[in-house]
């Protein structure tokens, strides 16, 4: 998953300078991109069903044995194999070591103590004490409330445990991540070779390495730790890399003039000076962490997630809800405390030298505040379990439980209107277009459209992804599920440009929408797939709309950005032209924000890609199925594998395509 | 600046002396029982498979366990690949209940050698094609294959391209779906749900809407006593009549569930181990804790107590 970073759009001078030259040069592209099409469906009518390099769901070519092979061979030899014995383990059992010395801490009993060291009202004083520390009284409050309601939910240990996992991987991915951004913040040629690594840690579905990582780290927190930190490092690493590269050259050059060394420029002016930007990366990198708790717990890590997919074995909606509710609330506290982290020093510069005289002895008194809670948590009863039946956990359980079954008893008529208008409409006639042209008709077409919208390097990079699909022998189930992918990056970016602008012209409706945004990016998909199967039945369309609910808040995000960053003074410009509120948004503030459009697109269908395994689950087959089958059977595990690589190299292909176009839109 | 922090320092201590008076229960008061366990039996690691039957055999088995034999069990979330890997690095004890999975014997048993079997859970498995009850009592004859045909454009779905839907479930299920509609010539297409969670909520939307639906179903499961499913005659299992994947053209066969467990545990003298290879209970008897789990929403060692309590002469049977 590409976090790109595009520069704000270029100064109004700019744009409205280059304006004049563009409309021309659209219409010209728009018409070959037409032209392609086209030709496609004249060939598609002529050449229909040759050639399309089917595969039926038990079929494996050489290419996926061998990986059984590999994987076998792997698995015996573990026990004998010098690197098992003195480089995976070790490593195994540091992290081990790791993780249980912190669950020891805060969430499993250690010793002959029946609970952990800290208690419940220890961690809530560290946690309002750090955040206070760290950000500020706002967002200290925020996490004692946050904390607090897990409790309440009476998912208090589970909570602990995931905290646990997520720290600890965040910690192991953070000593790694930020030494390797610097570097290739600092390199050329070193990003150049870490950015692929990058992309496939992102988007190689994790269902393809958790068996594997298995054999590696056996059952136990080092592999739920290792497969956690592998997926999200990546955002630290980039945009550590991105900070270091966007301090001012003349800074860097006015501390070479003064006769620092590399040593001196690199810890005194580019990191202090990227400080604020990494942290954001740090965010990230937790907010991926929690991303893949429900993973996780599918080979034995402990906490919320193991509540959430138990729950699902008996289609118990409401108890999901209930633990995905409580990984919603760790997220929002950690994101809003490391934001708050990462703005303090301004914010605090700003409110003035009052509060600043005062700051030291109030951390005292907090840090003495805050260690009288640890020692009572540590010592009593009460102060150590959360009290309380988490009955709040309960009434939401039921409640949610009969939202879903209204919703399921009331909406399904309407919802399997909209589907089957949907699917027969647009999706099967693009699928058929896609799995029934022979394969090189569908590879040229796509070379074609790379190198007419993102120019000649992204139509190099389409060839050899086409080449590379069609040699991972899933090239059928791959333009399956790219028929699915473009059909819920089509929602995705209708939903994101109707609320993005909506957010975008109104404070109150950008207020109230972002928490929900927030939520269902960090909901678990596990938690809503069982009511959309109810709505949707096991269908592709319901991984559709699965993707979209997934995708759709990063794109709206975005888009309500590009918007906003649209000059005041144009649109003023343009409203003192009578423009109607139609023609600004539709004539200025949409034109002016296209490489946020871009970029939108760009990101949604990433987003789209990742939720393809998810899709997998709840009927949408193909490459989604081929990769939870193999997780599921070692008779497959070639085949999932290979169809992991294939969902990275679509990444890939879209990816490179729409920068390049994005920065061809921009330039 | 300094008398802040003095003050802030001492107004604390006197908030923490003040709570401290009025304190509680402390850790640990009473921690006299619940240690001293795990004398001779020690530790047991429990592979749970993820759905509930196997759920309600771990279940009854780790409350015995801890409760007569007093074993620290260690209950192990994991699908059966990865739960028969685990038999290899000696973090996985025991698998209690395994449907067929020929591959994975040969693999670990035969193979590598570090894993046994410790016999049969009692567990009868069937396999095959289910309709809502309503549809079977609608169209009686529906309950034979010969007549699927006829119904075909019945089961039509938006996936099933003009075919009636066949719906399979979970990849990790044992199936011969595609084989048998091509080779008993219906006119059907196998559609894959991708999960048991896809596979219920298909089959109970069908009954309470009075849908067509037909798939891939098994018992025992929990599901069965919220929605007792009608089982298609397929043409009859003979023994080897599943030996061609390509050509199969008949039922399957019913699975005696069976137990595995690690090499090393085979030979340890754990009583867990003997507990293990005596434990055998009915479908029924896995359906009741399977409800308690399921339907009642019961915790998994609660359904397990329940039913030890009420049943305490097969529990004895097994740990005598």
């Amino acid at each position: 998953m590409t976090v790109a970073i595009e520069k704000p759009e270029k100064t109004e001078s700019v744009g409205e300078r280059a304006a004049p030259a563009k409309p021309e040069r659209k219409v010209n592209r728009s018409m070959v991109v037409a032209a392609i099409f086209v030709v496609w469906l004249v060939l598609f009518v002529v050449l229909r069903g040759k050639q399309t390099l089917a595969l039926a769901a038990a079929d494996l070519t050489d290419l996926h044995r061998w990986f059984n092979d590999v994987n076998d061979s792997i698995g015996a030899n573990r026990n004998s194999n010098p690197l098992f014995l003195y480089f995976f383990n070790e490593i195994r059992l540091v992290i081990d070591n790791l993780v249980t010395f912190v669950q020891g801490l805060i969430s499993q009993p250690t010793g002959d103590r029946p609970v952990p060291q800290i208690g419940w009202l220890g961690v809530v004083g560290i946690v309002g004490y750090v955040s206070w520390a760290v950000g500020n009284w706002r967002v200290a409050l925020l996490a004692v409330a946050g904390f607090t309601f897990l409790g309440l939910q009476g998912l208090w240990q589970e909570s602990m445990d995931t905290l646990a996992l997520t720290a600890s991987a965040v910690l192991v991915a953070l000593l790694f991540a930020i030494p390797l951004g610097v570097w290739a913040g600092l390199s050329d040629r070193f990003n150049a070779i870490v950015t692929p690594f990058l992309d496939l840690m992102q988007t190689m579905p994790t269902f393809v390495y958790l068996a594997p990582l298995t054999l590696f780290f056996q059952i136990g927190p080092a592999s739920a730790t290792t497969c956690t930190l592998i997926y999200a490092a990546p955002p630290t690493i980039r945009i550590t890399a991105h900070a270091i590269r966007s301090v001012p050259e003349t800074t860097v050059e006015a501390a070479d003039s003064l006769g620092a060394t590399r040593r001196q420029s690199l810890l005194k002016v580019l990191l202090p000076m990227s400080k604020r930007t990494v942290v954001m990366g740090v965010n990230q990198t937790i907010m991926a962490a929690l991303a893949m708790v429900t993973i996780a717990a599918l080979i034995d890590a402990p906490g919320l997630g193991k509540t959430v997919v138990q729950a699902l074995q008996s289609l118990d909606v409401g108890t999901a809800f209930n633990a995905g509710l409580a990984i919603v609330v760790l997220a929002i506290v950690l994101d809003r405390v490391t934001t708050a982290a990462s703005v303090r020093e301004e914010a605090a510069r700003g409110s003035g030298s009052r509060f600043l005289a005062w700051r030291r002895p109030l951390l005292g008194a907090g840090a003495a505040v805050t260690a009288v809670l640890i020692y009572l948590s540590h010592t009593y009863v009460w102060a150590a379990e959360f009290p309380g039946e988490g009955s709040l956990g309960s009434n939401i359980a039921s409640a949610a439980g009969d939202a879903t079954t209204w919703a399921q008893d009331n909406l399904s008529g309407l919802t399997n209107g909209f589907r089957d208008v949907l699917t027969n409409g647009l999706l099967n006639p693009f699928q058929t277009l896609l799995t029934d042209s022979p394969w090189w008709l569908v590879g040229a077409a796509l070379v074609a459209l790379g190198v007419v919208l993102g120019g000649r390097t992204a139509g190099i990079t389409t060839a050899v992804c086409v080449g590379l699909l069609v040699g991972t022998g899933l090239w059928s189930d791959s333009m399956t599920t790219l028929a699915s992918t473009v059909v819920a990056t089509v929602l995705v970016m209708l939903l994101g440009i109707g609320f993005g602008v909506w957010m975008a012209r109104s404070q109150l409706v950008d207020r109230l929408l972002r928490p929900t945004l927030d939520a269902a990016q960090v909901m678990p998909p596990f938690v809503y797939l069982v009511p959309f199967l109810a709505l949707f039945g096991a269908t592709r369309f319901t991984a559709i709309v699965a993707a979209v609910v997934y995708a759709a808040p990063v794109a709206m995000k975005i888009v309500a950005d590009g918007v906003r960053n649209v000059p005041a003074t144009t649109v003023e410009a343009a409203t003192a032209a009578g423009c109607n509120t139609w023609q600004i948004i539709t004539k200025v503030q949409l034109p002016m924000a296209r490489s946020a459009l871009t970029l939108a697109t760009n990101q949604g269908l990433i987003y789209v890609l990742s939720m393809v395994v998810v899709g997998g689950l709840v009927g949408a087959g193909a490459l989604g199925y081929d990769v939870v089958a193999g997780f599921s059977q070692g008779q497959l595990y070639g085949k999932g594998l290979a169809a992991g690589l294939a969902i990275v190299l679509l990444g890939v292909m879209f990816d490179r395509i729409t920068q390049a176009a994005a920065r061809r839109a921009g330039a | 600046m300094a008398r802040h922090w003095r003050a802030g320092a001492a107004g604390m201590a006197i908030l923490g002396l003040t709570l401290t008076a009025c304190g509680g229960a402390k850790v640990g008061d009473d921690s006299a029982g619940g240690s001293g366990e795990s004398g001779k039996c020690g530790t047991f690691n429990l592979a749970v498979n993820p759905w509930v039957g196997y759920e309600a055999n771990a279940a009854v088995l780790a409350y015995v366990a801890e409760n007569d034999l007093h074993c620290k069990v260690n209950q192990k979330d994991l699908k059966e690949e990865i739960a028969w890997q685990g038999f290899g690095t000696g973090e996985v004890d025991a698998v209690v209940e395994n449907w067929g999975h020929d591959d994975l014997k040969k693999k670990y048993i035969t193979g590598q050698k570090t894993a046994v079997e410790a016999g049969a859970t009692g567990n009868e498995g069937l396999i095959g094609w289910y309709v809502p009850p309503w549809l079977a009592k609608a169209h009686p004859d529906i309950l034979d294959y010969k007549n699927l045909n006829k119904y075909a454009a019945n089961f039509k779905t938006s996936e099933s391209g003009g075919k009636g839907q066949l719906l399979d479930g979970d990849p990790s299920y044992v199936t011969n779906d595609e084989a048998l509609v091509k080779n008993l010539k219906l006119d059907f297409k196998v559609v894959y749900a991708g999960s048991e969670t896809a596979l219920i909520q298909a089959f109970r939307k069908a009954e309470k809407d009075k849908e067509w639906v037909i798939g891939y179903f098994y018992e025992p499961q929990w599901f069965m006593s919220e929605v007792p499913l009608k089982k298609v005659k397929l043409p009859a299992y003979k023994t080897g009549c599943d030996a061609n994947a390509e050509k199969v053209a008949c039922d399957y066969p019913v699975y005696k569930l069976d137990k595995i467990v690690s090499a090393k545990f085979a030979k340890s003298g754990s009583p867990a181990y003997d507990l293990v290879k005596n434990f055998t209970w009915t479908n029924d008897d896995q359906n009741t804790v399977a409800k308690y789990i399921a339907v009642d929403k019961m915790k998994p060692e609660d359904a397990a107590k329940k039913w030890v309590e009420a049943n305490r002469s097969k529990v004895d049977a097994w740990i005598k």
